[in-house]
């Protein structure tokens, strides 16, 4: 079964273009500096329109998350995680961690990740994270 | 909102609880409502305001033959009950309405005429959540737990604890999907669904629904059971995306809503006889207390575990704040919005016929959430005039 696929639109197309380019892309406001996602064309902190997009350095750590035992179709059918992780910029977003083995022991909160690039279709790759590399 | 200035005259649950598959979602709402209407002697025609969620207020209007003057269709998940009353409350206050209806019906278990969960892949939620498997809530509502437990230091005993206390509660009222006494164990041992949540800390999936009436508290005296006055109430929203809310171990939108209900209700936490806390899964109650001011920031595990919110039962001693009497979302029912459940069981313990009354209870708080903690509703309600 497809993957369950985002569906970009006009304020968020930067963000998927830049993951099908490898990059992951937040936005920052111009006038307070503050960092956020998900995008959107003005500053959620005050409400400014002067925003720009900046390439995000890929770093994190690991917030939160589940393991679900009941994966949806389109996730195979062994358990997997469900995780927030915290952007080292300060914006928190949700994602899968790849790359290692999908267990409490495995899956440390607080463990530095790093972000990496899944394609699914022609437009849409996934920012999936990983386990640093030391 | 003026205190008591409003009353609940009706309330009442659907006739039958927990498997009703000769019944659509629509269907569920009308029963419920003309029971809440039997319970006030009313009509459908003596209604003129009314609220709902999940239907829409047209659908329910047209269904019942109801020709409103004002009409809320607040919908923002769980506790859009909760902010129904509050809505509902000023409405009356201000002239819109006389007597309001409020309902709620949902064929969570058997899915008759019912709609779909989750939104577009264009929506926020559908490109910055979904793409990474979330199942609906028990894949998703579950997510800021670990970062509670680390940081405020809860074990997987004490989750579990949660659960085991409201079956005590549930194993008091006949109506109660599951009333076996349930240990940690039990809990702990139970089918993993999205670690470290088993299957015993996740709420029921049922059908069914309820509906409350509510008038002036002028008029409220002229019906037949005993008025149950509306004291303070408070709302909030937070995120649609449980990603992005803004603490995990800790929920702005319950936090804003309590805080405007205490304040209203001019109450302390001591005044407190009665509390329900939506427990769609049984971190909730934790964050609840500790949210609403009942325990201090880490103190909701202990507090649950000393036994401060159970029955008493088996020889030991019940607790000073009896919590989800009801055996709530874990062991009562859960059909998908269960803060009309919560709504019903603070009104019985108001009115001093609950399976598991509270003696001498005096003011209860029934508090919501909705969505991820995307949405939150207070209401306190008093039985005295």
């Amino acid at each position: 079964m497809d993957r369950v696929l985002p569906q970009p639109t006009p304020e968020t197309r930067h963000f998927w273009e830049g993951c099908k380019a490898g990059e992951l892309r937040l936005q920052r406001c111009v006038a307070c500096r503050h960092s956020y996602f998900p995008p959107r064309p003005f500053c959620p902190a005050c409400g400014n329109r002067e925003v720009e997009v900046y390439p995000a350095s890929g770093r994190a750590t690991l917030y939160s998350y589940v393991i679900n035992h009941r994966p949806r179709p389109d996730m195979g059918t062994e358990p997997h995680s469900i995780a927030v992780v915290a952007l080292a910029e300060g914006p928190r977003m949700m994602t899968n961690i790849v790359g290692c083995p999908q267990t409490p022991e495995a899956l440390v909160l607080d463990m530095p990740v790093e972000v990496t690039f899944q394609s699914f279709s022609d437009e849409i790759s996934l920012p999936l994270f990983t386990p640093a590399k030391a | 909102m003026k205190q008591k200035s409003v009353a609940v005259v009706g309330a009442a649950e659907t006739t039958k609880m927990g498997r009703i598959p000769d019944m659509s979602v629509l269907g569920l709402h009308a029963d419920a409502a003309l029971n809440a209407l039997a319970d006030c002697g009313l009509k459908p025609s003596d209604i003129d305001g009314v609220a709902t969620a999940g239907e829409s207020p047209v659908q329910l209007a047209q269904y019942l033959g109801i020709t409103p003057t004002w009409a809320d269709g607040t919908s923002v998940g769980g506790c859009s009950f909760m902010l129904h009353v509050r809505h509902a409350a000023a409405a009356i206050n201000e002239g819109l309405c006389k007597t309001v209806l409020i309902t709620h019906g949902e064929s969570g278990r058997s899915r008759i005429g019912a709609g779909r969960f989750g939104g577009a892949p264009s929506s926020q939620n559908g490109q910055f959540e979904a793409p990474y498997g979330p199942v609906g809530p028990p894949s998703m509502f579950t997510i800021p737990v670990l970062r509670f437990m680390k940081d405020v230091g809860v074990s997987i005993e004490e989750l579990a604890m949660v659960a085991v206390i409201q079956r005590e509660w549930a194993a008091l009222n006949p109506r109660a999907t599951f009333k076996d006494p349930i240990t940690i164990d039990d809990v702990l041992n139970s089918t993993m669904i999205a670690y470290p949540f088993r299957l015993l800390m996740c709420c029921l999936v049922t059908d069914g629904g309820g509906a409350l009436v509510l008038t002036s508290a002028e008029r409220a005296k002229d019906f037949p059971q005993k008025p149950v006055y509306i004291l303070g109430t408070g709302e909030s929203v937070e995120t649609p995306m449980v990603s992005q809310m803004e603490d995990f171990t800790s929920s702005k939108a319950f936090r804003v809503s309590g805080k405007k209900a205490f304040d209203e209700a001019g109450i302390s936490h001591a005044d407190v006889d009665h509390l329900m806390i939506y427990d769609a899964f049984a971190h909730l109650p934790l964050y609840g207390l500790e949210d609403l001011g009942f325990c201090g920031r880490g103190e909701a595990a202990k507090f649950i575990w000393e036994r401060n919110t159970a029955p008493p039962s088996a020889g030991k001693k019940g607790g000073k704040l009896p919590l989800n009497t009801n055996g709530g979302g874990l062991s009562y029912m859960h059909s998908g919005m269960y803060g009309m459940y919560a709504l019903q069981e603070s009104v019985r313990q108001m009115r001093g016929i609950a399976p598991a009354q509270v003696p001498g209870a005096k003011i209860s708080v029934s508090h919501g959430v909705g969505g991820m903690f995307g949405a939150s509703g207070t209401v306190i309600f008093t039985n005295e005039a």
